[in-house]
């Protein structure tokens, strides 16, 4: 993207973006009097993110301005009082999520991630089936046939620019040569419009058909000839030529995102992906890829993995770690009344609110959060990549960055705040 | 400060000392000679009759990084019979086949290891295997950087850039990832399979790139000497698991021209294709080769009955290999034009002709081999078996007959098959010593560890003596890491940190130009944020990294 301004001030270069799962780590950025100004490689996110002013916050106990020690000292108290906690939002980087796990180890928290039912809709394929992925820079160089399900990418904003109509790729993947394809409702289909106005191929179906329209596929693929005309309002014609499509693909990629597939059982609709892409590899190359991280959630699932043994969903009640991705979700805990105390993380976004319980609370949050409610203790926290450095995974849960600190914060960290209460214990 | 261990009976191949019986002196987390008698010794320990060794060296065990946390995601099952509560002193976590980090270290030290060297970092997944080794708690670390697949390689290759060159780009990958060494799985392989390719022998060509895995091996062993890299290339040959990969091997110890070469997990590219069942044991013939040529060492990766996972970078053969995944469930992945790898969780059965002539093949290499210097102990973690049946390995190495007890309960056709049943042969404590402690110390250029004299780092393992090895080494009386006392009796008393280990060889600058521009065209991070700071191992890892000299 185009230069937007003049150069005046610090000027930092290759910043990685926290601000949704794939990571932009071309950002050049301008701090002017700890005023931040994205000067390349911007997006609406990433300006929201770096360049919004936020008004100046404090910690609160109960409503009432505090000192941060004494924030802290509350956050103590309110956990040492709990006996079973639970830990939420989760919108941390790797030290903050380290904190965490320690901390839910000591206070025997459950633990899960605001993002936790699209986390769940692919571990659950993961952990059923398996099966065979991608990232980025293989998509960018290599895919000639790429099929959205369920999803447009159009939250990531830069994943097309950057993967899909790059201008330079090392091997066959010529512009005009890469077929697009679209299955599900309600999607930006223009954003699949190649550079020399090349459409994409379209097939409209509701949400919780799509596994329906690609488990067709696979039984086409598989030589099967369906007695139907249509498959969920497509016709079985259209259908047998994507199939032959696939299968002569060199470098086929089926990208979803967990987030996009919200109904109910959407780990089936996943898994008849993963399916079709095992099958499809035994005549040539396939592969999924799954767009999702935002808030961290790569990142926490990952060092929740290597710290417990098991991804999100964990409870440490029991003096070790109790993985159960149905039980402890956010939702289902605190509607069976399993935990007696609330802590919330938030350090990426204001929009997504903690949810309301009867029950004490500790949120961790942006400086601009809105709450509708006053919790037991309140504290504004940093963001990781803008207020300080650190380390965030992308989607495909291969490529980890550093984070860049790009000005100055009056505002602590997550890890800082939970370790400081680690060690009053 | 000074400490004393009494009276213990000492073995450090190092110098040459064989179970005699010497007081050592520690100060400051060194060990260092005898004071002069004026000087106060702070705290004296009585090792009368025990076993003195330094701390062990796992030159080969996957702890940290991408494929070990898929397993780790993937296989909630592995960890539900061997889950760790926490205790005063330790952290929760879970054991068994894919372990967390935390009890990995705690396991690893409980055992009297020291260092743990992961095998298969690769580039772009170098940061997380940082970040998940720095919570590895106890041991030191350290990791091989994995090139050979990574097309940056394979265009330099293509276009027959020069040595020099080549040798510029490994500098800079070891430099860039924080590496000790330099891996190659599979070399081509990988890289060939995202092209369609199922298969490639050591002389077949990368349709894409017109690039053999003879080509790529040659010019990483050449990078690795002339960058003076104390580890030899660290090597997973082509065709692992498949029969008749006997031969591959043999042709790659002869492609090493000479030059050091380290091969691992060799059980696993050991097979023939003699009898009905067109497969059999190798082990005599790669034993032979390996006799014959003082440059090659190996890794013996050893399978061990029971069920594991099997995670490696080979994603061709990984692929390939699925079809016998237990549970059926299991992963493939195509990795940022660098690699791949693949995670298919396995059952070792004794009772399946394969596998009980896997478990004969892997030992008869032990034994078969002359010199223990060059034969290391692993289990190649967690895909032979988990890195926990370190100790039932020893005894069936030190055990004749227990080793033969076992031979008579495996698959009857197999143990007939091998000639494991007629050798005789029993490794002593002083060649325990030296494959678990002086020869991977030497191999990966770690001068101040693996061996007991004045200036080494105090990482010391204490054993009671017994006839069932596997008790001895399930649990040394004391481990001291840098001096201090971390596990008693078995059970970890202390937790610290261990160090990373790297280095820094020397390179012309000048290729990051081409890097550069490599990145900026066909790679989804900038070269900038590729590379892993100082920093985030020290601040961000609570870590400390200490730079071994190239040679």
């Amino acid at each position: 993207m185009k230069k937007r301004t003049k150069i005046v001030g610090k000027i930092t270069n290759n910043v990685a973006c926290p601000f949704c799962g794939i990571l932009c780590d071309d950002l050049v950025i301008q701090n002017k009097k700890e005023t931040l100004k994205i000067l390349k490689n911007h997006c609406p996110k990433a300006i929201s993110g770096f360049e919004k002013q936020v008004p100046e916050s404090f910690p609160k106990i109960a409503g009432k301005k505090s000192t941060l020690e004494d924030a802290i000292d509350k956050v103590f108290l309110v956990l040492k009082k709990s006996n079973s906690p639970l830990i939420t939002g989760l919108g941390t980087d790797v030290n903050g999520m380290r904190a965490v796990m320690h901390l839910a180890d000591k206070t025997g928290a459950v633990l899960d991630h605001m993002h936790g039912n699209a986390l769940t809709r692919n571990t659950l394929v993961l952990q059923d089936l398996g099966w065979i992925m991608t990232t980025m820079s293989e998509i960018k160089n290599r895919a000639d046939l790429i099929i959205f399900a369920g999803t447009d990418a159009a939250k990531y904003q830069r994943f097309y620019e950057r993967v899909i109509w790059n201008k330079q790729s090392m091997f066959t993947r010529q512009k005009n040569k890469l077929k697009l394809v679209y299955i599900g409702e309600k999607l930006n289909t223009k954003l699949g419009i190649s550079p020399t106005g090349k459409k994409p191929n379209i097939l409209n179906c509701k949400t919780e058909e799509i596994g329906e329209i690609i488990s067709s596929l696979h039984a086409i693929i598989t030589g099967a000839k369906l007695d139907v005309a249509n498959v969920a309002g497509i016709k079985t014609k259209k259908l047998e030529v994507l199939a032959e499509q696939m299968k002569s693909a060199k470098y086929g990629v089926i990208i979803w995102s967990p987030a996009d597939l919200d109904t109910p059982h959407a780990e089936l609709t996943i898994q008849s992906f993963c399916e079709v892409v095992k099958y499809l590899t035994r005549i040539t190359r396939f592969a999924g890829f799954s767009l999702g991280g935002d808030d961290g959630s790569t990142t926490s699932s990952n060092v929740c993995a290597w710290q417990s043994g098991y991804p999100l969903r964990v409870n440490f009640n029991k003096g070790y770690p109790d993985y159960s991705p149905h039980h402890y979700s956010t939702y289902n805990v605190l509607k069976n009344k399993e935990v007696d105390a609330l802590m919330w993380i938030s350090s990426f976004s204001a929009a997504i609110k903690p949810p309301r319980a009867s029950i004490p609370s500790i949120i961790l949050a942006k400086p601009d959060i809105k709450l509708n409610f006053n919790p037991d203790v309140f504290i504004p926290i940093a963001t990781p990549g803008v207020d300080h450095s650190g380390q965030l995974f992308r989607t495909d849960s291969v490529v980890s960055l550093p984070l860049k600190k790009i000005r100055k914060s009056s505002y602590p960290n997550v890890d800082y705040v939970l370790n400081e209460v680690l060690k009053k214990y | 400060m000074y400490i004393k261990l009494k009276n213990g009976v000492v073995y450090d191949p190092v110098h040459g000392i064989n179970g005699e019986k010497r007081d050592i002196y520690i100060r400051d987390g060194l060990i260092t000679r005898k004071p002069s008698s004026t000087v106060r010794i702070n705290q004296t320990y009585d090792m009368k009759d025990k076993i003195i060794m330094s701390g062990a060296i796992d030159i080969h065990t996957h702890i940290g990084g991408g494929k070990v946390n898929i397993a780790r995601m993937m296989l909630p099952e592995d960890h539900e019979n061997d889950l760790v509560s926490k205790t005063p002193l330790t952290r929760s976590g879970c054991g068994n086949a894919a372990p967390s980090t935390l009890t990995t270290g705690y396991r690893y030290a409980e055992m009297g290891y020291t260092a743990c060297f992961e095998p298969a970092m690769l580039p772009t997944n170098a940061r997380q295997a940082h970040m998940e080794m720095a919570d590895i708690p106890i041991v030191d670390k350290g990791a091989y950087a994995v090139l050979g697949n990574d097309d940056f390689l394979l265009r330099m290759l293509a276009k027959k850039n020069d040595q020099a060159a080549i040798s510029d780009y490994v500098g800079w990958i070891i430099n860039a990832t924080q590496a000790l060494g330099i891996k190659v799985v599979n070399p081509g392989g990988i890289n060939a399979f995202k092209f369609n390719q199922r298969s490639l022998e050591l002389d077949e060509l990368n349709k894409h790139y017109g690039v053999s895995p003879r080509d790529i091996l040659k010019a990483l062993t050449r990078a690795v000497t002339e960058l003076g890299i104390p580890h030899p290339l660290h090597v997973h040959g082509c065709n692992l698991g498949v029969p008749g990969n006997l031969k591959t091997t043999i042709d790659t110890i002869n492609a090493a021209e000479g030059m050091r070469m380290h091969l691992t997990h060799i059980q696993f590219h050991s097979y023939g294709t003699e009898g009905d069942r067109k497969f059999s044991s190798g082990a005599g013939q790669i034993a032979e080769a390996v006799n014959k040529n003082p440059n090659i060492s190996i890794d013996v990766g050893q399978i061990l009955f029971g069920q594991t996972v099997t995670a490696s970078g080979d994603s061709m053969l990984q692929y390939a290999g699925h079809w016998h995944a237990h549970p059926k469930k299991w992963v493939v992945m195509d990795i940022e034009c660098d690699a791949g790898c693949g995670v298919v969780p396995f059952k070792y059965r004794d009772e399946s002709f394969v596998n009980a002539l896997q478990w004969c093949i892997g030992l008869e290499i032990f034994l078969l081999i002359d010199d223990p210097w060059r034969v290391f102990l692993t289990t190649d973690h967690p895909n032979g078996a988990p890195f926990t049946s370190y100790p039932h390995l020893i005894r069936l190495l030190m055990d004749r007959s227990f080793r033969n007890d076992i031979l008579s309960t495996i698959n009857k056709d197999a143990a007939a098959h091998s000639i494991l049943s007629t050798i005789d042969r029993e490794y002593s404590l002083y060649d325990i010593a030296t494959m678990t402690r002086a020869g991977p110390a030497k191999s990966l250029g770690l001068k101040n560890r693996g061996h007991l004299g004045s200036g080494a780092i105090a990482d010391i393992t204490v054993y009671s003596n017994n006839k069932n090895k596997e008790k001895m080494f399930s649990k040394p009386d004391y481990v001291f890491k840098d001096g201090e006392l971390v596990v008693r009796k078995g059970k970890v008393t202390k937790v610290k940190n261990g160090v990373t280990h790297t280095l820094r060889p020397e390179f012309d600058k000048s290729i990051e130009k081409t890097l550069h521009s490599y990145f900026e065209k066909y790679q989804t991070v900038s070269l900038e944020n590729f590379k892993i700071d100082d920093d985030e191992i020290v601040e961000h890892g609570n870590g400390k990294i200490v730079i071994q000299p190239c040679m």
